[in-house]
């Protein structure tokens, strides 16, 4: 009778592999919105998330852009931060020394303003032996350089992921925007061209007007819009980027809740990014951890796997 | 710093438009620090989707007594009803749930123990002072009080900080309580009066550039609190940023804040660009 009790609470299997990193659970933060980690250490188990997911950085410091940066709109929020990053040096000297005494996948979020660039710090990047992945941002809606220029045209997509997977010595994840006509064509170009996993969707480009002064609510005048508001059109974008190509899709857009994570995962990611939800709940990926064991537990799935792209038509 | 998942204890309206409300949070009191701030989380359901910061109005202890509790920590603030997030927040009544995340930033500097302290505030700017005042007449400061509104309406809690052993001067522009004029000509006469003051201020971002322009001819130290538009309070989402000194486009300086603010030294803030900010105090929309 004890055997068959412990049988049936037994928890479900919640691990998954990207790009060869094993995760514990397939939840992590999405760049920029967990700053380094060590941000978020006071509210949650940096130990019991899937991986950590670094701020974009850059080969210089980045300042960003000027304020107002953000603005709340209907179930969302505008931002135009402008990629402010302390640097990979800074990076590697102030933020690293806590990171390396988590136990969990380090994955470092970078960019650049020109593809040299982008080569340069992939270079850097393999100098920091405990990072476990990295994620190439050619999505930021925000910034003149660099970004979203790199992630729009499938060929100049292509041209950067094949040069940072030349000089990058780690699985590279490559994050798309979803500020494209067909995100299909460019998921293709950047798996054809050697990435490893592909994250998706960045934020959405976005406007917002303060009637009374009749100015753009943020000073980039545009930004990108995240949270619950895109949350549909991010698990459209993720289903048709899975049925794409064939390296594993970490899907991004909205979650807040278990079950938002879970219809990602029904589609076909093998792991999600929580954004927005961070700001609103510190703990917030905790919650979604604990709902999707609880989900599984009550449909009787023993393995993440059986979730996994389960949808049906 | 802790998220606390607790319930209101009291929200009352104490001037028209301002309420005033207190949250249990046990362990709260010990943390917090004059000028810190927390962020609430009015509701589940959206909008508003993002926390709303505030400025902590004081710490304490309910009485042994007080409904049957034991004796517990609560934490209180004072807000303003401007916009969708504040006017849910006005609803809401005793023994509701809300989140607190708190204490946050940085907050009054107040290890001189030399010269008189000036507090200057500006309506809803009045809250972070009452635990500044409290903590400098606790170092055996002399504390001075102006108080400044656009009406008798943004006045309150007088009798409070006069309790604490502060001396205040009201001044409101419609002169429909104390004095009539701007709170910065009573800054003017004190300054002359006690040269060697140090001085504290929070409040309307014109008001607070007033302050510092006075503060700069009268050569007077001047730590301001600052309020802006913020996602999540911890310094992850670089949202509310200021420029400080020196801060040019090609070595530029932006301070988080809610982490390194929200209390700044006056000297270290790039004033030229808060005059172009239109931020109106009391805006946490």
């Amino acid at each position: 009778m004890k055997a068959v009790t412990e049988t049936s609470v037994k928890r479900p299997d919640l691990s998954v592999e990207i790009a060869g990193i094993k995760l514990r659970n397939p939840v992590m933060p999405a760049s920029g919105t967990f700053g380094y980690g060590e941000e978020y250490a006071p509210f949650l188990d940096l130990e019991k998330i899937g991986a950590i997911v670094t701020k974009g950085l850059s080969l210089k410091p980045k300042a960003g852009n000027p304020t107002p940066r953000i603005a709340e709109t209907i179930s969302g929020m505008l931002n135009a931060i402008g990629l402010q990053n302390v640097g990979i040096d800074a990076f590697i000297k102030h933020k690293m020394p806590f990171l390396r005494t988590v136990n969990t996948p380090i994955i470092a979020n970078f960019f650049g303003n020109t593809l040299e660039e982008y080569g340069e710090v992939a270079k850097r990047l393999n100098d920091i032996p405990e990072l476990a992945a990295a994620e190439l941002n050619i999505s930021c809606p925000n910034v003149k350089q660099g970004g979203i220029v790199f992630g729009t045209d499938p060929r100049a997509a292509s041209e950067v992921v094949a040069l940072v997977r030349k000089h990058l010595q780690k699985p590279l994840i490559v994050k798309l925007t979803p500020n494209v006509t067909d995100i299909t064509v460019v998921a293709r170009a950047v798996e054809e061209a050697g990435a490893d996993a592909i994250a998706c969707i960045n934020t959405i480009t976005g406007m917002s007007v303060d009637i009374h002064t009749r100015k753009p609510r943020l000073a980039n005048r545009t930004g990108g819009l995240s949270g619950p508001a895109i949350r549909p059109i991010a698990v459209r974008m993720v289903h048709q980027v899975v049925q794409t190509v064939s390296v594993p899709v970490i899907g991004i857009g909205g979650i807040m809740r278990p079950m938002d994570a879970l219809e990602f995962l029904i589609v076909g990611a093998t792991a999600v990014q929580v954004g927005t939800a961070n700001f609103v709940d510190p703990a917030a990926m905790m919650t979604i951890i604990e709902g999707i064991e609880a989900f599984c537990i009550e449909e009787g799935i023993d393995d993440i796997h059986q979730l996994i792209g389960s949808l049906k038509f | 710093m802790k998220n606390y998942r607790t319930k209101i204890i009291s929200n009352q309206e104490i001037s028209p438009g301002y309420f005033r409300m207190k949250v249990l949070a046990p362990g709260f009191d010990e943390k917090a620090h004059p000028g810190q701030f927390v962020m609430f989380r009015v509701q589940r359901s959206l909008p508003p989707l993002l926390r709303r910061p505030f400025g902590i109005f004081r710490t304490g202890f309910l009485p042994a007594d007080c409904d049957g509790l034991p004796p517990i920590e609560f934490v209180e603030i004072v807000y303003k009803v401007v916009g969708r997030g504040t006017s849910i927040m006005a609803e809401l009544h005793e023994g509701d749930r809300v989140e607190v995340l708190g204490p946050l930033g940085n907050g009054f500097d107040c290890t001189s123990r030399q010269g008189e302290k000036i507090l200057v505030g500006g309506g809803i700017g009045l809250v972070p002072l009452y635990m500044l005042a409290s903590e400098l007449v606790a170092n055996g400061c002399k504390v001075r009080l102006l108080m400044g509104g656009r009406t008798r309406d943004d006045i309150f809690a007088v009798t409070e900080f006069e309790r604490l052993g502060v001396e205040t001067y009201i001044s409101t522009d419609d002169g429909s309580l104390g004095e009539e004029g701007l709170v910065t000509r009573v800054l003017e006469r004190k300054l002359q009066k006690y040269p060697d003051a140090e001085v504290f201020s929070c409040g309307p971002l014109p008001m607070l550039n007033a302050v510092h322009n006075i503060c700069l001819t009268y050569k007077t130290p001047l730590q301001v609190s600052l309020e802006e538009s913020m996602a999540c309070g911890v310094g992850a989402c670089l949202g509310c940023v200021v420029k400080g000194a020196g801060h040019t486009e090609e070595n530029p300086s932006y301070l988080c804040t809610c982490t390194v603010g929200p209390v700044f030294k006056s000297q270290y803030l790039d004033w030229s660009s808060l005059q172009q900010t239109d931020n109106n105090c009391g805006g946490c929309a």
